[in-house]
């Protein structure tokens, strides 16, 4: 992304993000509520207009981007719409759907990949219960392995650690350990980083929507390592890396 | 019941009456869990216009129903897509505009009385002409087609909009079929129910099966049995208590969604209790 800005209702959520996420890097975009983070990955992904500045996917623009089989996106939590019963193994199945053409029916190698995604996150013993009946944690998991299912090269999370019990959020990190092994690129969203900490090989922090911290994921020391810090003030110590520095372009 | 397919109009009407509780729940079940279960209503009143400018030109109502509840669907679901403030307001004032125009021009149609527009409004088994069925067949075979072609695409856009887009899906065509495919249905439907109570087809039945069911499949094959049955009730009861067909589907469904509450509750509670961990 470059320069990128975003304004909701009149008001810049974005002012000007210079970013660029490298294959197989683990990024994780940390920040206080209401700092844009959510935003920031939204608009990386076009899902979210730019008010100025430009991204790309892959190096294309999001409306001409054709792989998007590349990219598995986790949002913040499972909609459940209008309320019509839906079990885990649908929605977990429907990740695949990148990969799969119209008019095609789904074939051995969609059904593989579904169950290797249930088992990889514990669940595939409940494959069969609507996810309606699931806890905050589970959601998240088969959020996560509805992303598995379509096997992406890159991972696009938004706060896939809040609201998560504590097994929970062991067997993300323990998942995303082996991604990251796997070479897969890995974006997310986080209001504390806790048993991802060392996951992660670049922090980006956001605030007031601009980046003010890029770099080194920022050790928690004193007050910081409480749990439940928001890491959210600048580093005053270590200068921005040039070019992505607060630029507003326009 | 077999005395009554000795009626040639009885036929036509069950024939009819079938299709439209088979196709109506199918896209319903997105509707719903789009929360678009008014667009039926919507598009209901906009077709009263279209009705009206066939009696008007002398075409067959069916057709110009057809082309101008799809016009006026397009048109809702731009409004819904443009803008978060003013689009209920705006759909309301597609809803007048259709049902006000549609009694206008009825009215202006020289030879047109209440019965007629009664006819259309609540339905009517005896009104049901042999190109009417072949209408309805060949467009609730497209429905149909729709719902097993795009199902699956369908089905990520209803779940969550952003993840359709993020997976490559054409949002806005996929979004712009729902809403043609409802319009189809409406005009399926309207011979049968009426437009004022089309909609309560494509949302009463998966209603009623979401008491039973776990998985979206099951809810929608489900809802489409309900939906038939409550067509083929309906109908048939309506032919020896003589009222309007729409009215007393809508109750004959109604009726199962409130006996589905009772049964459902104890369905579950049979169950073996999910694990919890």
């Amino acid at each position: 992304m470059n320069g990128g800005q975003v304004t909701l209702d009149r008001r810049p959520v974005l002012r000007g993000i210079d970013l660029t996420i490298e294959p197989g890097e683990a990024v994780a975009v940390l920040g206080a509520n209401g700092s844009g983070k959510s935003t920031l990955i939204r608009a990386l992904l076009g899902l979210r207009p730019l008010s100025g500045g430009t991204t790309l996917l892959y190096g294309t623009p999001p409306a001409r981007f054709r792989e998007w089989r590349r990219i598995g996106y986790v949002p913040q939590r499972l909609s459940v719409g209008g309320g019509v019963p839906t079990t885990i193994r649908e929605v977990v199945a429907s990740g695949r759907i990148a990969r799969q053409r119209r008019f095609r029916p789904t074939g051995a190698a969609d059904r593989r990949a579904t169950d290797r995604a249930l088992e990889a996150v514990g669940m595939a013993h409940r494959a069969a219960d609507p996810v309606q009946a699931l806890s905050g944690g589970q959601q998240q998991r088969v959020l996560i392995a509805r992303a598995l299912a379509g096997e992406p090269d890159t991972f696009v999370m938004d706060e896939p650690t809040a609201g998560v019990d504590h097994e929970s959020r062991q067997l993300l990190a323990d998942t995303l350990g082996r991604l990251i092994g796997q070479g897969r690129t890995v974006l997310l969203v986080a209001h504390e980083l806790g048993p991802l900490e060392p996951l992660i090989t670049r922090a980006v922090v956001l605030r007031d929507g601009c980046v003010c911290h890029d770099g080194p994921p920022p050790h928690a020391v004193g007050t910081h390592a409480l749990p439940g810090h928001d890491h959210v003030h600048p580093h005053a110590d270590e200068t921005p890396l040039s070019p992505l520095d607060w630029r507003p372009t326009s | 019941m077999i005395e009554l397919l000795r009626f040639d109009f009885m036929q036509r009407a069950l024939i009819a009456a079938l299709l439209v509780g088979l196709a109506a729940p199918a896209i319903g079940t997105f509707m719903v869990q789009r929360r678009l279960a008014l667009l039926g209503d919507g598009i209901g009143h906009v077709a009263l216009t279209g009705v009206a400018l066939g009696f008007l030109t002398d075409t067959a109502p069916v057709l110009t129903a057809v082309v101008v509840s799809v016009a006026g669907a397009v048109a809702i679901e731009l409004v819904r897509e443009r803008g978060r403030t003013g689009g209920d307001v705006a759909l309301a004032l597609l809803f007048y505009g259709g049902i006000a125009g549609g009694v206008l021009l009825i009215s202006l149609a020289p030879g047109r009385g209440n019965s007629t527009l009664m006819s259309y409004l609540f339905g009517s088994i005896s009104s049901v002409t042999v190109e009417d069925v072949w209408v309805i067949a060949v467009l609730a075979a497209a429905v149909l087609g729709v719902v097993l072609f795009f199902g699956r695409e369908l089905y990520v856009l209803c779940q969550d909009e952003e993840v359709a887009k993020a997976s490559g899906l054409p949002v806005r065509f996929l979004s712009l079929l729902i809403a043609v495919t409802a319009a189809l249905t409406v005009v399926i439907a309207m011979r049968v129910v009426g437009l004022l109570l089309v909609s309560a087809l494509m949302v009463v039945p998966v209603a009623t099966s979401q008491q039973f069911t776990r998985s979206f499949r099951s809810t929608m094959l489900l809802s489409m049995l309900f939906g038939m049955a409550a067509t083929l009730g309906g109908l048939t009861s309506s032919f020896y208590v003589k009222v309007p067909p729409g009215a007393i589907i809508v109750i004959v469904a109604l009726g199962g969604f409130v006996l589905a509450l009772g049964l459902g509750r104890f369905v579950r509670r049979s169950r073996p209790q999910e694990s919890i961990p």
